[in-house]
């Protein structure tokens, strides 16, 4: 067969469409998202909305607190769920290779748990945190229920990473006669690093638009929090609120949304930048 | 010396390194054997290996001649449903037993794998982070003795102004001469060297041939190659393996001349046969 290009029958434009559809449509749908939140919230950014507290429900004033609480939670979160989940992701991907029983098992919970709903989260946060550990309503609490939530994320996205580090290393190592933390520690981990990041992205972005496990977990007092062990209300909780329960609240929710989406982005880079920093440049870089 | 006569025919511009004491023993293999999930691989292997000379495995493919290999630094140690019995003894003091110590183990005996493998860190990593581990604290030492171990495998003038370049930029054969230098950086005394060549292009094969040639005498080397020409032009001893009713076995062992001119067993005629051809 002869290549005859100018000449396309059509199944191949067809396909041609479609795609540069489906890319459009996809492109249109976050740009009229984006321009919507801008169009309605812009008119509310100051940066007195940024420090002041809410006054009148939220109609008045601003959102420190908010953004205060929503960033203790997730260094709670963070804080408790990286070391737990990358220090899982190394005895699944290092220890438990081969798919022992045992290995199997936690593979599998934790695939279930990635799926089930954060009001479950809630629940059960609700229940260990707050009332058996007695820790009330809490911005420790609310941490510690989203660090359950987003560790299966993390540990399964970790674990690929180290996964898809080739197995010549960990031979050439041995080899040396390197122990197996150094290995770890000096070449595995580093060569993961990307995977970690997706995980921690994901992570974060699940821990901040999260508002079903918080509301029964940290709680929804909107005073600016004084420990950890204050209830705090978090950004998403907030566009919650003053979206359902309070009239008038529209353009303050838009606005609140602007913030909370510049916060992901903020962390998101941060993130990267630093796992890359400690972790990857380690290998790239002397 | 029969062998070497030949050698110079093939390959004169081949360097022999110096020539190995053959009086001594460094390895000493007695009913070796091997069993994967169960099912034999490789069944009662006697092999003595002459310290200071070049000995090399050879035999087709799925013999046991890896499995050989990394029973010599204990890697069986870590694949998943391999099991060994039987003993290797390295100057005298059998590695197999369960208290071995496992590191020393592998400083003493070095490996170099088929694909070459340095880590994806700088060239000068590559080559201290080992001697780091090992204790050896001042970075000047370190250093210097990287540039030794690249001075000893021909890299250090192509490599001398980029020493903190990703190692993986090298070329193949660079690279595999880098993990070379990484296990001389160590000093060890036995060098396992499972197809080091058998990757690169001919230039490059050649060059890694020549750098194994000259480590003779100072290094027991121990090198699987699928090359009997290669074989035949660097090794003082021979190990010819074959895969009998199932299981990996050595049929013939003997000094090259011996192995290649008269072998006496009728499989290792055929076999090398392809090399008279
Ligand atoms: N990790 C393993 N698990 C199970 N069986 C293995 C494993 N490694 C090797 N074997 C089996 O052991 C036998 C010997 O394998 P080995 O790799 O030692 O052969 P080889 O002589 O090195 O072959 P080649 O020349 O192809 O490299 C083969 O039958 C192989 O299938
Ligand atoms: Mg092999």
């Amino acid at each position: 067969m002869v290549w005859q290009p100018g000449r396309t029958d059509w199944p191949d434009r067809t396909v041609t469409v479609v795609v540069w559809l489906t890319a459009l449509t996809v492109t249109g749908v976050f740009l009229w998202i984006v321009g919507d939140v801008l169009r309605h919230g812009l008119s509310g950014l100051s940066w007195g909305f940024l420090i002041e507290g809410p006054r009148d429900t939220g109609r008045a004033g601003g959102i420190g607190p908010m953004i205060v609480s929503t960033l203790l939670v997730l260094g709670v979160c963070l804080a408790v769920s990286v070391p737990i989940g990358v220090g899982t992701a190394v005895w699944l991907a290092e220890f438990a290779r081969g798919g022992g029983l045992f290995g199997r098992l936690v593979r599998w919970s934790l695939d279930v748990l990635a799926g089930v709903p954060s009001i479950v989260f809630g629940l059960f946060g609700n229940a260990l945190f707050c009332i058996y550990l007695g820790m009330g309503f809490s911005i420790l609490s609310g941490g510690l229920t989203l660090a359950c939530m987003v560790l299966p994320l993390l540990i399964r996205s970790c674990e690929a990473g180290l996964r898809a580090v080739p197995d010549d290393y960990r031979k050439a190592a041995t080899a040396l006669g390197l122990s197996r933390s150094a290995v770890l520690w000096r070449i595995l981990l580093p060569a993961a690093t990307p995977g970690l990041v997706v995980g921690l992205v994901l992570g974060i972005g699940r821990a901040l638009g999260e508002t079903a496990a918080l509301l029964f977990t940290s709680g929804y007092v909107d005073r600016m929090p004084g420990s950890l062990m204050d209830s705090g209300r978090t950004l998403s909780v907030h566009i919650y609120d003053l979206a359902m329960n309070v009239p008038g609240g529209q353009n303050r929710a838009y606005a609140t949304a602007i913030v909370l989406i510049s916060l992901l982005l903020i962390v998101n880079v941060l993130t990267s930048h630093l796992a890359d920093r400690w972790l990857h440049r380690r290998i790239t870089r002397t | 010396m029969n062998a070497q006569n030949t050698t110079e025919v093939i390959r004169p511009w081949a360097q022999r390194g110096p020539c190995c004491e053959t009086s001594e023993t460094c390895i000493e293999v007695q009913n070796l054997s091997v069993h994967y999930h169960g099912k034999q691989a490789l069944g009662g292997v006697d092999l003595t290996i002459p310290r200071g000379c070049i000995t090399a495995v050879v035999g087709p493919s799925g013999c046991g001649k890896s499995t050989f290999l990394n029973c010599l630094n204990r890697m069986t140690d870590m694949i998943p449903g391999c099991r060994v019995a039987g003993s290797v003894r390295l100057m005298g003091q059998d590695i197999t037993q369960s208290d071995t110590d496992l590191i020393s183990l592998r400083r003493r005996v070095g490996m170099i794998f088929q694909k070459p493998n340095p880590f994806p860190l700088s060239i000068r990593k590559n080559l201290t982070f080992a001697l780091k581990h090992h204790g050896m604290k001042r970075r000047s030492d370190r250093d210097e003795a990287a540039k030794n171990a690249l001075r000893s495998v021909g890299l250090w003038e192509e490599v001398k102004d980029r020493l903190d370049a990703p190692a993986l930029e090298l070329s193949g054969g660079q690279q595999q001469r880098l993990c070379l230098a990484r296990a001389l950086v160590l000093k060890p005394q036995v060098l396992l060297l499972d197809e080091p060549s058998s990757s690169l292009d001919p230039v490059a094969s050649g060059v890694v041939e020549d750098l194994i040639s000259q480590l003779r005498g100072r290094y027991t080397l121990v090198i699987v190659t699928h090359n009997l020409a290669q074989a035949r032009r660097i090794a003082d001893h021979v190990a010819v393996f074959w895969t009998r009713n199932g299981s990996g076995q050595l049929i013939e062992t003997g000094s090259v001349s011996q192995v290649f001119d008269s072998p006496r067993h009728e499989l290792t005629a055929t076999y090398i046969s392809g090399l008279r051809g």
